[in-house]
């Protein structure tokens, strides 16, 4: 497989010191739906920024297909369509003028350039609205004409930066169809989201970002599953015997310190039954937090009160 | 710099928005200097301008004529990009640009020849207007041209680079009134800078617009304080240096690449 993305030791400190992305590496397959995942200010639309050519970089390098940014940015430009997570074309203009404009900015001809336009505005909904200024358009129309726009130059990869936010259920599920038929149809997607729900609903690999840093790079299946498993650690009596349990991963961490993973779908009880038979006698229990669990808990924390703006 | 094709399509697109910009607002932007040079013609030509006579052996309105049409070319040339782009700035479409393989020298030629275009449309009002008062004669058109098309070209690119300085709307203000306006009215429009004693005869010489207008002026009545070859050095000169300076700007990505 060819990597659409290939990012690594990406740094970038802002004028001013703040340093907003550490060191990342990332790499995302052609025809993969990808997820950027992570809190608010984790430096998602930095990196974002970074690859699309709107945020120079202090450190590191970043391939669109092969094709580093540094030597052959108009390359690498052209395989890749941004939805931003600003609104950023011109209000007073109308959908149909910003689409031709755009793919112009392309070199797409401008007889083509309308026949896409209609395609595109036609598909998402818009066509109606095409000679309107955009000014006029609701939240949700104007995420789905920045979509539009990404896609006049019928690109390789298609970047969306929250592309929901503030966008009701409805027309999410709906936008999230189209995102699906778009990656049927060869697509490669990569999209930032603080929703873990999106990411579960649409992509397939994941890579979870806080601070500035990859914390978590791997299949969405996979992190569904770690999700499930929770870790105690158990403060038990030191004794010659060491313990062991069937079912249940689990290792002593010293003579008296032994942690347990337990899947949710698992009960705990047993845990106890095999140790007593052992025995082995449990001091006290906590659950043992990581990092990844704790970022999720600010993540849900944000889920819960998202900020509904309108459609 | 070749034009490939795929330049010359982002170039059409972006002059295509640049005027389509000024037309779809004509009200402000194509109408008001119509007002203006009629009311300069109401006032200097048929109020003062009979007082005062002649001028370099021309009657008073047809001496200031081609200064007026100057002046309006000078102020549209350069407010079209410095609005066109900052608002591209501050609305942020200017990302649409800044995403899309188009190479910087399309962007700026783009900008640029959008406000030459409004500049040259300005200037062809002001002169369709000035007709209704006064006859106009022409010595030399080839020098017309040229004169208007390097004029426009400097001011559009001196309204792109305080574009992309600018800050807030304020700042695409400041130069015009306190650079543009004075240059423009010391620079020869209402008088032959003859008329002035030698030291300010000596400091008209380095204000850039004593030569355009003195350049124009000779396309329409063969006269000019100042020579011909002189003033297109003069100008050029201003073009490359704008030129070079907008590009250095823009590959650096000030005021548009955090
Ligand atoms: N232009 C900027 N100047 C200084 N700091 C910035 C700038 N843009 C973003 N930041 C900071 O960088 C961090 C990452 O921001 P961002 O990449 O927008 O995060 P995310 O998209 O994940 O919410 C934040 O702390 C933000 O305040
Ligand atoms: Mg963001």
């Amino acid at each position: 497989m060819q990597a659409a993305l290939q990012i690594s030791g990406l740094k970038k400190t802002y004028k001013g010191g703040f340093q907003a992305v550490k060191g990342l590496d990332l790499e995302v397959q052609k025809g993969d739906f990808f997820a950027l995942l992570g809190p608010n200010g984790a430096g998602k639309s930095t990196t974002i920024g970074v690859i699309t050519s709107l945020v120079n970089k202090t450190a590191g390098t970043v391939k669109v297909f092969g094709h580093d940014i540094d030597k052959e940015l108009d390359t690498a430009k052209s395989f890749l369509g941004l939805v931003p997570q600003e609104f950023n074309f011109n209000q007073f203009e109308a959908p149909l003028t910003i689409l031709v404009n755009q793919a112009g900015y392309y070199g797409v001809p401008r007889q083509l350039a309308f026949e896409r336009t209609e395609k595109y505005l036609k598909q998402l909904d818009l066509w109606d609205k095409r000679n309107e200024p955009s000014r006029n358009l609701s939240g949700g129309m104007k995420r789905r004409l920045m979509i539009a726009r990404a896609l006049m130059h019928e690109p390789q990869v298609l970047i969306l930066d929250e592309p929901t936010a503030g966008v009701d259920i409805e027309l999410r599920r709906h936008m999230w169809n189209y995102l699906r038929e778009l990656n049927a149809e060869g697509i490669t997607i990569i999209l930032t989201t603080h929703y873990l729900e999106e990411a579960e609903m649409l992509c397939r690999n994941i890579a979870i970002i806080d601070q500035g840093l990859i914390v978590e790079n791997t299949s969405m299946k996979a992190l569904l599953a770690k999700l499930h498993v929770e870790t105690f650690v158990l403060d038990i009596i030191p004794t010659k015997q060491t313990p062991t349990l069937a079912e249940y991963p689990s290792r002593l961490i010293d003579d008296h310190t032994f942690e347990v993973d337990v899947d949710k779908s698992q009960s705990i009880n047993d845990v106890f039954i095999q140790l007593t038979e052992q025995g082995i006698s449990v001091q006290s229990m906590r659950n043992k937090s990581n990092r990844l669990e704790e970022l999720f808990l600010t993540l849900v924390a944000n889920n819960a009160a998202p900020k509904a703006k309108g459609n | 710099m070749m034009l490939s094709f795929r330049n010359r399509v982002a170039l059409t697109s972006i002059l295509y928005k640049e005027i389509h910009r000024f037309m779809r607002i004509w009200v402000q932007t194509l109408v008001p200097p119509a007002i203006t040079i009629s009311l300069y013609f109401v006032i200097f030509g048929s109020l003062i301008g009979k007082r005062i006579g002649e001028m370099g052996g021309f009657d008073y309105m047809s001496f200031i004529v081609p200064g007026l049409i100057m002046m309006s070319v000078i102020t549209n040339s350069y407010s079209n990009v410095a609005s066109s782009f900052f608002s591209a700035k501050w609305q942020r479409n200017v990302e649409e640009m800044l995403v899309a393989p188009v190479p910087n020298w399309v962007i700026v030629a783009g900008y640029v020849g959008g406000g030459m275009c409004r500049g040259i449309l300005v200037g062809s009002i002001v002169t369709l207007v000035s007709l209704l008062f006064v006859d106009i004669q022409i010595h030399n058109v080839a020098v017309i041209i040229i004169t208007v098309m390097l004029t426009s070209a400097v001011f559009a690119l001196g309204g792109l680079i305080n574009a992309i300085f600018a800050n807030s709307f304020d700042d695409i203000s400041i130069i015009p009134t306190f650079i543009l306006t004075p240059l423009t009215y010391l620079g020869g429009v209402f008088y032959s800078i003859s008329l002035l004693p030698e030291f300010w005869q000596g400091v008209s010489q380095i204000n850039p617009i004593v030569y355009m207008v003195n350049a124009f002026r000779y396309g329409f009545l063969g006269i000019s304080d100042v020579s011909l070859t002189v003033a297109f050095t003069v100008i050029s000169l201003f073009v490359v240096t704008l030129f070079t300076i907008a590009m250095v700007l823009i590959s650096k990505g000030i005021g548009l690449r955090s």
